[in-house]
């Protein structure tokens, strides 16, 4: 259970929603500009809105009323990004690992095994990112965030930046994800095609606003 | 057999080398971390006053570098503004010593080595800095495995430029150490001596060719390391 509450004013934009996420995966839709990332980052506490709260499975992770800011690194959320953003000084183990050093033995959901065979990504171990295709890119991003044990996954836009080939390459990947794994997961998407093969539960925003859910 | 001999260096010449190599040594010893720190607030940061403080940083490329010089020796000098303090309370005596010329091409070499470590910085993607944290990482962290090891060919090119800054450093040392031999004296005071005493110019050239090959030496390393960190860090083949 997600809830989510907040206003954000910026000189052209404006968010103020107020939403609840009961599903474990929702899809975020909405047109580019609309306020989906600006929403993740809040969420995600990357950008700090000027009041509202975040509560994710109980936990206060932001209360504007309560002074509750928790930072990025202490909220566990899982994030994959438009543009992979994988460690380019590290090869794939390395960058698949990186959460392992924060996450306690006991709190960690998963083994890197287990992931690089999900993902069927175990060939590429010794590769560095700069060596990998877009889609294995997304792949690994995805394995990395996972293996951080979020209690929420964020998915920005996973496949914009690949072509169609590579996104039905992908999208099996990202439904076994959706499927198989117990994390509640929020996709955000500006394509219909691509989030009606990941879930039905669509959630729509516009200009800042929540439309229809 | 002559032609040998006249690349044989002389006792008097490689005692001046050995002193200017542990100058700029110890000078890049002394500023690289307080640079990166400095690169990073100034890359990454922005805060009230921050144009003034960088600024100040560069002053010493752009003035003569006698005016550092005169000020080190009117803040460090013995009957300095802190020299004093140091001198009677500590015995500690910077004016006139190989340490205060340690000091003298740290000031000078600063503001290059700052330079250099901060526009690398400032290339390192925030997104990935972010992406970073959102592992669970603190940004200490964050900054030791991610920024730091990104931001390496910007280090290197700034320890050889500081290091080069400091073999080369005249002005601030001859003002705030003087000119002694088996002391301050490092490669380019000892030429300048030479240019001054009857005879001199041959020992002058042969210092000339030594401080030419090493800025060569220093270069060509310089490049090989920042091509295999580049290399590293994923950015060789782009």
């Amino acid at each position: 259970m997600i809830e989510v509450q907040a206003r954000l004013k910026r000189p052209h934009f404006e968010l103020d929603v107020s939403l609840q996420l009961a599903h474990r995966v929702t899809a975020l839709f909405g047109p580019s500009g609309s306020g989906k990332s600006t929403l993740l980052a809040v969420i995600a506490g990357i950008i700090k809105p000027e009041s509202g709260r975040v509560v994710v499975n109980g936990e206060r992770l932001f209360d504007s009323v309560q002074h509750i800011n928790q930072p990025i690194y202490q909220r566990k959320i899982g994030l994959v990004f438009q543009d992979g953003r994988l460690f380019p000084h590290l090869n794939v183990a390395q960058n698949l690992a990186y959460a392992l050093n924060f996450t306690p033995v006991a709190q960690q959901q998963f083994e890197l095994g287990q992931i690089t065979e999900l993902l069927e990504i175990g060939h590429l171990l010794k590769q560095l990112p700069h060596q990998l295709s877009g889609g294995e890119k997304q792949r690994v991003a995805l394995g990395r965030a996972l293996l951080s044990s979020p209690r929420l996954l964020m998915l920005d836009e996973p496949l914009a930046s690949l072509d169609d080939r590579l996104k039905n390459q992908i999208l099996p990947f990202l439904k076994r994800v959706a499927d198989e794994i117990s994390i509640p997961m929020i996709y955000i998407s500006h394509s219909k095609e691509e989030i009606m093969q990941i879930t039905n539960n669509v959630m729509h925003i516009d200009h800042g606003r929540i439309l229809a859910q | 057999m002559e032609i040998l001999d006249f690349f044989r260096l002389t006792q008097a010449e490689i005692s001046i080398l050995l002193l200017s190599l542990k100058v700029a040594l110890f000078c890049v010893v002394l500023i690289l971390v307080p640079a990166v720190a400095l690169a990073w607030v100034l890359a990454r940061k922005s805060f009230f006053g921050k144009s003034l403080l960088d600024s100040l940083i560069h002053l010493p490329l752009v003035m003569p570098p006698v005016v550092p010089g005169f000020l080190l020796l009117l803040v460090l000098g013995n009957q300095g503004i802190i020299g004093k303090y140091l001198h009677q309370t500590f015995g500690i005596s910077l004016a006139f010593t190989w340490a205060g010329a340690v000091v003298a091409s740290a000031v000078m070499a600063f503001p290059l080595m700052v330079r250099s470590v901060r526009l690398s910085i400032s290339q390192v993607d925030k997104g990935l800095e972010i992406a970073a944290q959102s592992l669970g990482a603190h940004p200490l962290r964050v900054f030791f495995s991610i920024t730091l090891p990104l931001s390496l060919p910007g280090i290197i090119t700034g320890v050889i430029l500081a290091f080069s800054r400091s073999m080369g450093e005249f002005g601030a040392t001859i003002t705030f150490v003087g000119n002694i031999e088996n002391e301050t004296r490092t490669l380019p005071l000892a030429i300048y001596s030479y240019t001054q005493t009857p005879d001199g110019d041959m020992p002058a050239l042969r210092l000339v060719i030594l401080s030419m090959a090493l800025a060569l030496g220093a270069l060509m390393v310089s490049d090989k390391l920042e091509r295999k960190a580049q290399q590293q860090i994923g950015r060789g083949h782009d």
